[in-house]
């Protein structure tokens, strides 16, 4: 959490950790629209509260842009510069959260939980698996064909769907071994499987289906997936 | 078995629309304003009566969180902030109310922040949880437009703006002051209490952090009656609450069920029983990681509710209940929840920021059985020096595992590093005076 990441200016685009970051920066149209949706939700005089949404949006627009979700430090300036904040304060947020990738990622983000509950269920066999595929040896490192970068995270808050592997957005769950590899290798082929539990468990439920709530009547319509967040 | 009438979250497994067409049917949005109608005092009062004790994880009464808050405003308007921050390891409770029965929270919202003077309420989300923050931003849209809030919210003449604000990857923003701190968009870092959220909150005005649990389950608190709920669990330990059920069981799930529950019916009804049997029990961790760990021996006849876990030396916490069978490693199993204490550390307090590192680089050596025996100690008496002496209570959350570890399993360690010795195994550390605390590497 403490460690400082592009920190200081080389004065050649490049920062102190290597990282070669653009000399420019500009919200897009798409950006500019979602931007004006954030900044209303908070008081007037208050519009640092959307420095955080204000960064999604900068990695956003890079995913279009380039095909890497991260946030060069020409963005923070420019994520500053709009919410009337010094830019070391942007700077200490985008590092604070680990969801903000300060150097360029590869075009899926494979984060793997090995916090206690996913551990206990098999977590190692997933990151074994993503190795195998990847080819990635260290954390936070990106394949030599640029389609994936592996990191750790901690607790995704599926812990009864463990081993859980989310893939940019998406979670996947109760994975082993054999079924991370066909991820991979799907995602590989360009496919996006639907993400949830991949041997097609119904989402918390225990396996088999549920136990409990099987004597109630009229509960709704079947469900329909939501739209995607409309400001990201 | 707790009969499926009296269970709050009906669509827990998502089978049913989770949209409002859903929410009518299951009885959401019901009478609305003229709960609104019985006035403030009242449904403080009702909630009061209901028992209902926070279920982030401390346990506060909510009904007398909801009455901090000012009766009469001093200019500055009020906020109710919802804690949808689910990141406590185990848990995964909240995501499924998110997902699928996000009106029950949305209708939470406006009966809470009515009750508290609130016209604003956010709900601040995990960044991770962004397909349940897609169906929770559909949900909010769409109670928008059928004008169940807005303007006079539901016809109730309360004027109510509801919004979803997404953190960004940090335990610590569960924390409610960090959370505060976060949305204002600054670094997640705990406030010094007090000043308490009632009186000085979010952008420096009277606020109240609540659960999502806490705020989902009011509504129909309010609509079936204080009586109902209280009726259900134990005394002082009323209703029911979402357990979450992972690690070596057979069928891990999500299930609702009164509190005071026995964890082991709890574990054998719903989660088909423990991997290998109840006999292959080696340890339980009844309530998210920051919470003591139990052996098997408490685990027979320990009730699922807040004072018989306290009463074991651990805690309900979370509801979130963690099955480690006897082929666990359970230093191992306690080390990895050390770094991930030592990874989620803000950095602000330095017993925390220094304190988790160290104890997860003595837990590392304690898994190889690389240290002394005395070591034990010391690392016992660090996890006193931490808990209580930081501004939030992280710090306590990481002393507690290992003080549960070292309570219940201290023979497990000491084996280890009797083994380890008796391998001949080089790099085991010199005799050193072992009064000085010593990381190492």
């Amino acid at each position: 959490m403490l460690e400082q990441k592009g920190a200081e200016d080389f004065g050649d685009g490049s920062t102190a950790d290597g990282v070669s970051q653009p000399t420019e920066f500009g919200f897009d149209a798409q950006s500019e629209a979602e931007i004006a949706e954030h900044i209303k939700k908070y008081p007037p005089g208050k519009q640092a509260s959307a420095v955080l949404p204000l960064l999604y949006i900068v990695q956003g627009q890079m995913r279009r842009q380039t095909g890497s979700a991260w946030v060069p430090r020409v963005a923070m300036d420019a994520v500053a510069a709009r919410l009337g904040m010094a830019p070391i304060r942007v700077y200490e947020v985008a590092t604070f959260y680990l969801m903000f990738n300060t150097s360029p990622i590869g075009r899926h983000h494979l984060q793997i939980c090995r916090t206690t509950p996913c551990w206990l269920r098999g977590s190692d066999a997933i990151e074994a698996a993503c190795r195998e595929v990847t080819g990635i040896t260290g954390w936070h490192e990106t394949s030599a064909d640029g389609l994936f970068t592996l990191s750790e995270v901690e607790c995704l808050g599926a812990c009864v769907n463990a081993p859980v592997l989310q893939i940019d957005d998406d979670m996947y769950e109760d994975l082993d071994h054999d079924s991370t590899v066909r991820l991979l290798e799907a995602f590989r082929r360009g496919e996006k499987p639907k993400p949830g539990s991949v041997t097609g468990r119904l989402t918390s439920a225990p396996e088999g289906g549920p136990t409990t709530l099987t004597t109630l009547q009229n509960q709704g319509p079947p469900p329909e997936p939501a739209p995607p967040l409309p400001a990201e | 078995m707790l009969d499926d009438r009296d269970r709050i979250f009906t669509n827990l497994y998502g089978q049913y629309d989770w949209g409002l067409k859903g929410a009518l049917a299951r009885g959401d949005w019901d009478g609305t304003a003229g709960i609104i109608a019985r006035g403030r005092e009242a449904i403080i009062e009702e909630m009061k009566a209901s028992g209902l004790r926070g279920r982030g994880g401390a346990g506060f009464p909510t009904g007398m969180k909801w009455s901090f808050m000012p009766k009469v405003s001093d200019g500055r308007p009020a906020y109710l902030v919802v804690n949808a921050d689910e990141s406590e390891p185990g848990t995964c409770k909240d995501r499924d109310i998110l997902r699928h029965d996000p009106h029950k929270l949305i209708e939470g919202c406006l009966l809470a922040s009515f009750a508290m003077g609130a016209h604003v309420s956010y709900i601040y989300i995990r960044g991770e949880f962004y397909n349940e923050a897609c169906n929770l931003q559909a949900a909010i849209d769409q109670a928008y437009e059928a004008g169940l809030i807005g303007p006079n919210a539901a016809g109730s003449g309360w004027d109510f703006e509801l919004y979803l604000h997404r953190g960004a990857g940090a335990y610590i923003c569960g924390e409610e002051t960090a959370l505060l701190e976060s949305l204002e968009g600054k670094k997640g870092m705990p406030r010094l209490k007090p000043p308490f959220p009632a009186a000085v909150g979010l952008y420096g005005c009277p606020s109240t952090v609540n659960n999502v649990e806490s705020i989902a389950v009011a509504p129909t608190i309010l609509r079936r009656g204080a009586a109902w709920f209280s009726a259900l669990g134990r005394p002082k330990n009323t209703g029911t609450k979402l357990f979450c059920i992972s690690g070596h069981v057979n069928k891990p799930c999500n299930v609702e069920e009164e509190l005071g529950i026995p964890l082991r019916e709890l574990i054998d009804t719903y989660a088909g029983g423990v991997r290998g049997g109840w006999d292959n029990l080696l340890a339980v961790i009844p309530g998210g990681s920051s919470v003591p760990l139990l052996p098997k021996s408490i685990c027979d006849t320990v009730l699922m509710d807040f004072d018989s876990l306290r009463d074991v030396k651990s805690g309900l916490g979370t509801a979130a209940v963690i099955v480690m069978d006897k082929s666990t490693d359970v230093i191992s199993a306690i080390a990895r929840l050390a770094h991930f204490y030592k990874h989620e550390s803000c950095g602000q307090c330095t017993p925390c920021r220094e304190g988790t590192g160290w104890m997860m680089r003595v837990m590392n050596r304690m898994v190889q059985g690389r240290a002394e025996s005395a070591e034990i100690d010391l690392l016992e008496q660090v996890t006193r020096q931490i808990e209580g002496h930081t501004i939030c209570a992280l710090g306590d959350a990481a002393a507690w595992p290992i003080q549960g570890l070292i309570r219940h399993f201290r023979p497990v360690i000491e084996e280890r590093i009797a083994a380890y010795v008796a391998s001949g195994a080089t790099g085991r550390l010199a005799p050193t005076p072992v009064n000085l605390p010593r990381a190492a590497e």
